[in-house]
């Protein structure tokens, strides 16, 4: 979503066959062996020799001008080899490009990763040495004497929102506001989606109900710290091993800042211990190579889980409105949001990305929505699972809580009444092709959660989620090696999601040969053409669609060389189970050759067998989902415990069942983490109150109770599996899933997130003295 | 630049002896599960670490006359592995229990749980309810004090240079006595408590109590011994209304602040009703003849 489709993509139409490895769950995970043995390689477990330490300084300020910095005790301190500030970075102009699902702008990505005239949040770095060890680099940092003139700074959207509010940038005038804006303004940008008459559309309804609520910013929470290792040689070339779900984006971003060909960065991508939407930008690698350039040593930063926090993008913390009018049957006539949301200290939240899903679960003639993107003193924010919006759903499906206990309408019933389905015109451009939402709200009615009892102060919610699947640029190669095992080279990333086992199978399947016999392995940038970061839920949706077109090419070499032993033309071989076939009895009387016995044979007969795609998929299929929660409320703490959870969604195909239930249950507890307790806290000051686990609460596992999920699978059209994107919608219903079920438990309604205990116990003490009084 | 040194003395002599001599910064490291978060989190530079772990005094549980004494080095697992001593003392275990994760508690100590002064350590409301005391040693030799002398306020001990606590006493109770612990945390696990409250009490023949302690962490700078509440009890069945009056007699005690672990407001209102709840379990195990 964002990014508009290419007209020249690849779709390849689904097709309907007996499947021997794709829809199962291979016992051999490739990469949990060595995971779970303590032996796989994330970015802060390699090493060099000769390796220096590199350590940021941060600014201690929310909002401050940059007036001198002094880095001359710190580079005469013994063991220091490099010092740097943003003079040793060209500026950058305004200049967009796409990073993961969002857009950045290389005027801010260069001032976010080193400030320049301003701080513009506590964290912001605002320079980096490089020293032999890691003491030495911290006391350097101590040596550096940086002269702020501290400026009034601003945290809350709303308030950064009115006109007196501090300025962070004075050249801002509000885009998408007519007329232009004569004052300057922390909006940045407003963005407008429209569908038919909203005001007609209100004046058709019965009952019209308008709501406000307020989320705060929530980390991605991933457990590895960034992390990043950089070789920058006299040649003038710069290698870097990495934390990220894109390397090649890395790579853009880096030549682009620090003004080298793209053919001179290689990154290396290292496992990934989680990203979620928050490796998608640089932190430390061009801090890491320029530290190299100037030191002549290779360079090591690893962020401590303080700087994480402190400076790496989380979620936009929103002020969100949502009015929906329905008739007296629940059909919704009119539908409208207004969606504040904070960007961090640059312009650029997911406001592109979540405002095509505000209201697409619903079939609604009438839509408006407004979302203005708010600059204030924090770190900018990044992707974060389908970003921005499980606030929105928060909102909307909470709404449609409340209209259909009004109207005394079942809530899976109403939100059948509205269903989208195939045809559906949604608010942001295209007609909805096939889709299983309706599939996913009929399972959910005979599920065996809806028997569960509940005791008193126990309640049940539900709620729904949409998001798209992204395409984008995607290559890979599969080598057919001598033996007849095949390695399949591909270029997103493995985001801890299972990929190159779903690859694996995809290319098993399509050879013909067994699952242990093809290893997927990750590239550097090096060995493949361009690829597009994994984000989007695109992973196995679009890089199976480069497994399958690989494949189907390295087949068609295979059964030219079958053709060059048989001396026949290549038309009269086919390929099936694994081995190059006669097409028909009157090509001759041939033995099937196996894949092992044309690649041994293969270079003799022209060459090394490899296929290759280098494709721009489109044609993603949208996910939807519900989920059904139960909860407690303990009255007198206002301490919620999820009892029951339930999920249900439409994944297309699921390549590895099981692979595709940890995606829903990773991304229900995220959710769950969210909903219950994780928020950025600030001081009066904009300084971050909870840089750390021990008070950015995320859940541990006794918190979360057994999720149960159950996949429905309508085929995406437009992939030969029928594959949809799974990773992100999973996220989207809980907010509002868990608000529900509060409400029907103890009959609060909880419109501020998180809803932690204190929250909870003060909505209860004010809803009591009215409760006694009715 | 310094190198950090590290020190492992076997006897209590030369452990003294090394915190008495030390010229820069020194640090007491017992099971280190505070020491090292605040290593790396550059909240301290000791120039000299003291582990204590291999001295036998600290690290010893033993029965004596009287009652128990526990090294103040103990770790939780040890604690938790020894039968007898769980069972004659629930209330204690109850905060133990709740440090950390198994992993945590298979080195954190109590010791280490009181002297790093946190007001939310869980293992000090449940000593102090229990009328524990603490041996001291240092430069000028020895001296016992009540637990709840220990720490001052946030970080701070009444330790003086060059002292260390060595072990803890745990006095017999009577018949008829129970003590719990319990905390409010927004996570079931590896949290910091918002409100821990510890409480003993003893029952006499006719069912009456006799004698209370109520301490309350995480409502003030330091761990609060509030003798309001312990009255609220004594005299009582500990029927409804002398349990509203603890829990009022609880509330009124707390002077929190508000932050991001809680609102004053929330604190002094579930001080309240832990209160109520810890006193429940604290009866029905002096009902049911354990301490
Ligand atoms: C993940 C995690 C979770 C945690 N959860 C909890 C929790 O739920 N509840 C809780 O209360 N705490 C918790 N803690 C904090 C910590 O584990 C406890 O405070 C623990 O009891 C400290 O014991 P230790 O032996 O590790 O102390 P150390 O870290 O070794 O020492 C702590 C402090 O006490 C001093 N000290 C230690 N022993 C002595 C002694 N004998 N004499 C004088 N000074 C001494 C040290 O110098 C230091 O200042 C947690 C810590 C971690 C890392």
């Amino acid at each position: 979503m964002g990014m508009k489709p290419s007209p020249f993509g690849t779709q390849i139409p689904y097709e309907e066959k007996d499947l021997k490895v794709v829809g199962t769950n291979p016992t051999a995970r490739p990469d949990a062996v060595d995971k779970v043995t303590g032996k796989a390689r994330y970015a802060a477990d390699i090493n060099v020799p000769g390796q220096l330490i590199g350590k940021v300084l941060r600014s201690p300020h929310a909002h401050a001008r940059i007036k001198s910095i002094d880095t001359s005790a710190a580079e005469k301190l013994q063991g220091v080899k490099a010092v740097i500030t943003c003079d040793d970075f060209p500026d950058m102009p305004v200049l967009h490009a796409a990073a993961g699902e969002m857009i950045v702008n290389f005027r801010d990505v260069t001032r976010t990763m080193m400030a320049r005239e301003k701080a513009l949040f506590d964290g912001h770095p605002v320079a980096a040495v490089a020293a032999t060890s890691e003491s030495i680099a911290k006391a350097a940092l101590k040596l550096i004497k940086v002269d702020y003139e501290v400026l009034p700074h601003v945290i809350d959207v709303v308030e950064a929102m009115q006109p007196d509010a501090p300025l962070l940038n004075e050249e801002q005038f509000t885009k998408g506001v007519e007329p232009a804006p004569e004052k300057p303004s922390n909006i940045a940008a407003r963005m407008t989606s429209k569908l038919g008459d909203i005001e007609e559309g209100f004046k058709n309804a019965d009952l019209i109900v308008e709501r406000e609520f307020n989320t705060k910013a929530a980390h991605q929470g991933y457990i590895e710290p960034h992390a990043s290792l950089a070789i920058y040689t006299e040649g003038g070339n710069a290698e870097v091993w990495t934390s990220t779900q894109g390397h090649f984006l890395i790579r853009a971003q880096l030549a682009k800042v620090l003004e080298m060909d793209v053919s001179r960065v290689k990154v290396t991508p290292a496992e990934l211990g989680g990203g979620f939407g928050g490796k998608n930008s640089i932190y430390l690698e061009p801090l890491a190579i320029v530290l190299s350039k100037n030191s002549g040593r290779p360079v090591k930063m690893v962020m401590t889980r303080d700087e994480v926090f402190r400076a790496s993008g989380p979620t936009s913390g929103t002020n969100i409105i949502i009015k929906i009018g329905v008739t007296k049957d629940g059909r919704i006539t009119a539908a409208q949001a207004i969606l504040n949301y904070q960007s961090g200290c640059f312009p650029g939240s997911s406001l592109p990305l979540c405002t095509p899903t505000v209201f697409t679960r619903y079939d609604i003639e009438n839509v408006l929505v407004i979302g203005n993107d708010v600059v204030c003193n924090r770190p900018k924010v990044a992707a974060y699972r389908a970003p921005g919006a499980p606030m929105i759903a928060f909102g909307v499906e909470t709404v449609m809580d409340e209209i259909a206990e009004e109207l005394k309408i079942d809530p899976i019933e109403i939100r059948l009444t509205n269903a989208a389905k195939e045809g559906t015109q949604t608010h942001f451009g295209p007609k909805l092709g096939p889709i299983g939402y309706i599939e996913t709200l009929e399972a959910a009615k005979v599920h065996d959660h809806l028997k569960a009892p509940l005791e008193p102060n126990q309640g049940r919610g539900i709620a729904t989620g949409f998001w798209a699947t992204l395409g984008m640029e995607t290559s890979a190669t599969l080598n057919v090696n001598q033996d007849g095992t095949a390695s399949f080279i591909y270029g997103t990333v493995d985001v801890a999601g299972g990929m190159r086992a779903a690859y694996s199978q995809i290319v098993a399947e399509e050879l013909g040969i067994p699952f242990e016999n093809v290893r997927a392995i990750q590239s550097d940038t090096s060995s493949l053409g361009f690829n597009f970061t994994t984000a989007g839920s695109r992973g196995t949706a679009a890089g199976s669609m480069a497994a399958v077109k690989a494949s189907r090419d390295a087949i068609t070499r295979m059964c030219e060389v079958a053709a060059r032993i048989w001396e026949v033309e290549p038309d009269q071989v086919v390929w099936e189970d694994g081995h190059a076939r006669p097409a028909s009895a009157n090509v001759g009387d041939f033995e099937p050759l196996s894949i092992a016995e044309i690649a041994m044979k293969a270079g003799f007969f022209g060459g090394t067998i490899a296929g290759h795609a280098e494709i721009n998929v489109t044609g993603g299929g949208p996910g939807f989902g519900t989920h059904l929660i139960d909860v407690e409320v303990d009255r007198e703490t206002g301490a919620v415990k999820v009892l029951r959870y339930t999920i249900i969604q439409d994944a297309g195909k699921a390549v590895f069942p099981e692979y595709v239930k940890a995606q829903f249950h990773g991304a229900a507890v995220q959710g769950i983490g969210m909903a219950l307790n994780e928020e950025y806290i600030y001081d009066e000051n904009g300084i971050m109150e909870n840089p750390g686990f021990l008070d950015y609460r995320v859940p541990v596992a006794s918190d979360v109770p057994y999720i149960d999920t159950q996949i429905v699978e309508v085929p995406n059209p437009n992939h030969p599996y029928g594959i949809r994107g799974v990773g992100e919608v999973p996220i989207i219903p809980p907010l509002a899933a868990i608000s529900n079920a509060i409400y029907d438990a103890v009959g609060i309604r909880m419109r501020d997130h998180p809803m932690s205990p204190p929250k909870v116990l003060a909505a209860l003490d004010e809803a009591a003295p009215a409760a006694a009084a009715e | 630049m310094t190198e950090m040194r590290y020190e492992a003395p076997t006897t209590l002599d030369d452990a003294v002896a090394l915190l008495a001599d030390s010229k820069g910064s020194t640090t007491v490291l017992a099971g280190g599960t505070d020491v090292l978060v605040q290593i790396h989190m550059d909240l301290i530079e000791p120039d000299l670490i003291v582990d204590i772990k291999n001295i036998k005094e600290l690290t010893a549980i033993k029965k004596e006359k009287g009652g128990y004494r526990f090294g103040a080095a103990v770790s939780g697992v040890e604690l938790m592995d020894h039968e007898d001593f769980c069972q004659t003392w629930p209330g204690v275990m109850d905060g133990v229990k709740l440090i950390g994760s198994i992993q945590v508690k298979g080195r954190a100590s109590v010791g280490g749980n009181v002297c790093n002064a946190s007001p939310a350590a869980d293992s000090v409301p449940a000593l102090i309810a229990a009328g524990a005391t603490a041996t001291i040693v240092g430069p000028k030799g020895k001296r016992e004090i009540p637990v709840e002398e220990i720490a001052t306020g946030p970080g701070q001990t009444s330790l003086k240079d060059g002292e260390l606590v060595v072990s803890f006493f745990l006095p017999n109770s009577p018949a008829g006595s129970g003590g719990a612990y319990q905390r409010f945390t927004p996570r079931t696990e590896m949290d910091i408590a918002v409100v821990g409250v510890g409480i003993n009490l003893t029952l006499g023949d006719d069912g009456v109590c006799s004698a209370a302690k109520v301490a309350l962490g995480a409502v003030a700078e330091k761990v609060l011994v509030v003798e309001e509440a312990a009255a609220a009890l004594v005299g009582t069945q500990v029927d409804e209304a002398a349990l509203d009056n603890l829990a009022a007699a609880a509330s009124a005690a707390c002077r929190p602040i508000d932050d991001k672990r809680g609102t004053k407001e929330y604190r002094i209102k579930v001080a309240g009703v832990l209160a109520r709840r810890v006193a429940l379990i604290a009866l029905e195990r002096a009902q049911g003849g354990q301490k």
